[in-house]
């Protein structure tokens, strides 16, 4: 649990009455862990406080602008301009910034579009001269097993859905490296705030397959006691924090998990995902902001699939992807090709080192492709071509492309593939009919855990649909125990 | 002043020690048996005697509008005087110490200490991270307390003015009072969400905003309300406490008001409303700052011979029906003084809660005084009158108990 900070706070204040109140070499108690910050502007302009009726306002508010400007690096920057260079200087609130004479407004698109990391070429084999985060042979296989894992309880629940079995599913197809390798980059204490098209960060953890057969089933082994949508996982016992269906609320959830493990100064991170229409959302913008501000230790992985529904990027936003929105905030952000395991990988090892050594939020835009509809309730066909759907499920398949890596590294053959395939197929049929055959939640589930402890007006409103329900028991599903 | 009348129901177990014992009749006298008919309601000319003496003798321990009364401080130690504002800090402080994952967050909570003082002095005490001063975003620092909370911290998320708090309205009502459910009690959310709301002086119709309203709906948050220096405190620490979000609200003419709470621990029950003065004519539900106008009416109303009993219902969500549903049936007559608008106010569901319940001991149609379905004028004498006045309350009680 937390640290009990009283102690330090009363020695850190004697210290400072000690020293001197104009001692600018007093380390603010919460800022312990940023280890460059170890000098601090002194003539930092204090516009604060401007109503504040405290006596010693001056003194308070030379402490107070001391451990707020703390981190803020442009102001660290330019400290190293020389004197010289002072009357070219203007200071005003947020730090020292050259002037000039000349009108020029920042470009709206750079000239050349963001690099994207990328480690292995379309078929496969490693770029020449890439830097990347090596994967022995029992990750890499778990990998690719668990992409085909995924991909194949998305096409057996999907069907499932056409069939009417289940009442709605959303695929992840065209985005499995990014389901698994980043959660393969991460550990089991890391927590996971996710959009809803990751569950392939909760297989990767250990969630069975009888699990999200239940989940989608909605029966009574649910973990959610069948309150929420198929798709819609959540497992404390695996960090993944239970899908809302309000796109990009997750966002400020991450922020505010990151602060509870930065108090609490654990070695884990907060990640959350969402999607490129996601990131036009209001939580998105105060998220990174709020991020940076606090240095939260947070990763935002956007799966930028190039539609949010029927809105293809180009209606959704004008700047260059949402990677250039990083610095924006004052977020260090990488672009990262979606269907390439490796690169993923990579990049979300390197990610999670920053954030939690340095305390900083990274921003990772994964780019790759929406291969499937946005969900059972849409046919993308109608706003899209098909041959452009085509192309991107089977030219530009991550999974192959992972493949054809780790059999040229003889970790994999063609037998072990039909082996594994077929395997599972019937595991997840199997999951599927017992998932079917089990009870459904009962009537009780609809009243608890809305509190701690119900309410009596909820009591009340049990009696009164058990009764109703006893009066005319033709009218309800009779599967459903009462 | 503060009493813990009545059970209280399964919600939470709180600690309600309440050390003021006051001279009030017990519960047990109170209940259906007193089932009257004797008292007809007096009009001002004669036939007033005995009404008249029992008046009198209920003078004397008249709650004036200033929570101060004598009474009710003999009966236990001394205790401390001071201002709301800084009876919610205490809570807060005291909950601060005893718990290390409690922590505040919202604009200017830190070194400036709140834009009412609240959390004066908090930020240089338990440093900057634990009392955090976020950038403009409700929803945002709102979902981060949700965040927080489900992570092990107990954050207490504080809008500067409940007005703004409709902008965190999508994190309160799809996450905040939804993902234990959702998640099937595997995540919980014991987060408390408070601000100053209601009509202050000319503020604008945004910053006079009655959010209990607009949130009464939203399933699985709680809703409490505090007026005293006493309650609020009390309030607080029971919110703190939960396991479940708590939305407190303060009221923006409410923080100067001065009284002496006792220096010994104690929490309020988040669930149970409270009994301001004891009468046996009518029932007059209120709570925050409509209570003192109710009181500045019941003045007027003992003096007119008059018996109100009156309740700072204090939990608006779920309503402390027993304690209303008892006085309902000693008086049988019921006026409900708030200061939300007439549609779809905590007036309105309160009056269909209680016609629902308790329609047998209803003499009268329940009257319910609320504000006009208007945005409050900026002008002062116009904004005087969108809120109830203690004028319409006596008029009212008269009307209702002809």
């Amino acid at each position: 649990m937390a640290l009990c900070m009283r102690k330090s706070p009363k020695l850190i204040n004697l210290l400072k009455y000690r020293m001197g109140l104009f001692d600018m070499i007093t380390p603010c108690f919460w800022n312990s862990t940023s280890s460059h910050h170890q000098e601090f502007p002194v003539k930092a302009p204090i516009a604060h406080n401007l109503g504040n009726p405290d006596k010693d306002l001056s003194v308070k508010t030379t402490l107070f602008s001391a451990c707020r400007f703390k981190s803020t690096k442009p102001e660290k920057q330019l400290n190293s301009l020389n004197d010289a260079d002072d009357n070219k200087v203007l200071d005003f609130p947020g730090g020292k910034v050259r002037f000039s004479p000349k009108m020029t407004f920042i470009s709206e698109s750079p000239e050349e579009r963001t690099q994207c990391y990328r480690v292995l070429d379309d078929n496969g084999q490693l770029i020449l001269g890439s830097n990347l985060v090596q994967v022995g042979e029992e990750l890499a296989v778990k990998m690719y097993t668990d992409m085909i894992t995924l991909q194949t309880m998305d096409t057996l629940f999907y069907e499932a859905q056409r069939q009417g079995r289940i009442s709605f599913y959303l695929t992840t197809i065209g985005e499995e490296a990014i389901n698994i390798a980043t959660a393969a980059a991460l550990t089991a204490d890391d927590h996971v705030f996710p959009q809803y098209r990751e569950p392939g960060v909760l297989l990767w953890r250990g969630f069975t397959l009888q699990e999200f057969a239940n989940q989608c089933f909605v029966n009574k082994a649910d973990h959610g006691k069948g309150r929420q949508m198929p798709v819609h996982y959540g497992s404390n016992k695996h960090n993944y924090f239970t899908v809302s269906s309000t796109i990009a609320t997750q966002l400020p959830h991450a922020v505010g998990a990151a602060y509870a493990l930065k108090m609490d100064r654990k070695d884990a991170c907060a990640v959350t995902y969402f999607g490129d229409g996601g990131s036009s959302e209001g939580d998105f913008h105060a998220a990174l902001n709020f991020a940076a501000v606090l240095e939260a230790p947070v990763i935002f992985i956007c799966r930028n699939n190039g539609w949010a529904i029927s809105t293809p990027t180009s209606d959704q936003f004008r700047s260059d992807g949402v990677v250039v929105r990083g610095s924006a905030y004052g977020v260090q952000s990488i672009r990262v090709d979606g269907n390439d395991a490796l690169a993923i990988y990579g990049a979300v090892h390197a990610a999670r080192k920053m954030a939690i050594t340095e305390h900083r939020p990274i921003l990772i835009e994964a780019l790759t492709y929406r291969v499937g509809h946005h969900s059972t309730s849409d046919d993308s066909t109608k706003y899209r071509p098909v041959d452009e759907i085509e192309w991107w499920k089977w030219a530009r398949d991550p999974v192959t492309r992972f493949r054809k890596w780790i059999e040229s590294k003889y970790w994999w053959s063609s037998e072990a593939e039909s082996e594994f395939r077929s395997s599972v197929r019937q595991q997840l049929l199997h999951a599927i009919q017992v998932a079917e055959k089990a009870e459904k939640p009962p009537v009780a589930d609809i009243f608890t855990d809305v509190y701690d402890v119900p309410p009596s007006n909820l009591h009340e409103q049990e009696k009164l649909l058990r009764e109703t329900i006893r009066r005319h028991p033709r009218d309800y599903p009779s599967d459903v125990p009462a | 002043m503060a009493t813990i009348v009545g059970a209280a129901t399964a919600l939470s177990a709180s600690k309600s020690f309440d050390s003021r014992k006051l001279h009030l009749p017990s519960r047990g006298s109170l209940s259906v048996s007193e089932r009257k008919g004797s008292f007809l309601v007096v009009r001002s000319d004669g036939s007033v005697v005995h009404k008249a003496h029992r008046a009198q003798k209920l003078i004397t321990n008249a709650v004036a509008t200033k929570a101060d009364s004598s009474a009710a401080s003999t009966a236990s130690k001394p205790g401390h005087e001071l201002l709301l504002f800084e009876a919610l800090r205490e809570g807060l402080e005291e909950e601060m110490d005893r718990d290390p994952t409690v922590c505040v967050m919202g604009e200017d909570v830190g070194h400036y200490g709140g834009s009412y003082k609240v959390t004066k002095g908090l930020a240089t005490k338990y440093g900057d991270l634990r009392v955090l001063d976020t950038p403009i975003a409700e929803n945002s620092f709102t979902g981060m307390g949700i965040g927080a909370a489900m992570t092990g911290l107990r954050p207490i998320v504080e809008g500067m003015n409940m007005g703004f708090l409709l902008l965190a309205f999508n994190q309160i009502s799809n996450n905040c009072g939804m993902l234990h459910y959702t998640s099937g009690g595997q995540f919980k959310i014991p987060i408390v969400i408070r601000g100053p709301g209601g009509v202050g002086r000319q503020l604008g119709a945004e910053h006079s905003q009655r959010l209990e309203s607009y949130f009464q709906s939203i399933p699985g948050i709680q809703m409490v309300a505090c007026s005293t220096p006493y309650n609020a405190k009390g309030l607080m620490k029971a919110a703190i406490r939960s396991e479940n979000p708590v939305i407190l609200f303060e009221h923006v003419l409410l923080y100067n008001l001065k009284e002496r709470i006792p220096d010994e621990e104690y929490v309020c029950s988040l669930e149970e409303a409270e009994m301001v003065r004891p009468g046996e004519h009518v029932t007059i539900l209120t709570y925050s700052r409509m209570r003192y106008h109710v009181m500045q009416a019941a003045k007027t109303l003992v003096n007119k011979g008059y018996d109100p009993e009156v309740i700072d219902i204090r939990s608006l969500k779920p309503f402390d029906l027993h304690t209303i549903g008892n006085s309902v049936k000693k008086t049988h007559r019921v006026l409900i003084v708030e200061e939300c608008m007439r549609t779809g106010g905590i007036g309105a569901s309160l009056t269909a809660a209680i016609t629902e319940n308790f329609n047998d001991y209803l003499d009268a149609p329940i009257i319910c005084l609320s504000s006009q379905d208007v945005p409050t004028p900026y002008a002062g004498t116009l904004e005087e009158w969108t809120v109830v006045q203690p004028a319409q309350i006596v008029t009212a009680v008269e009307q209702l108990c002809q």
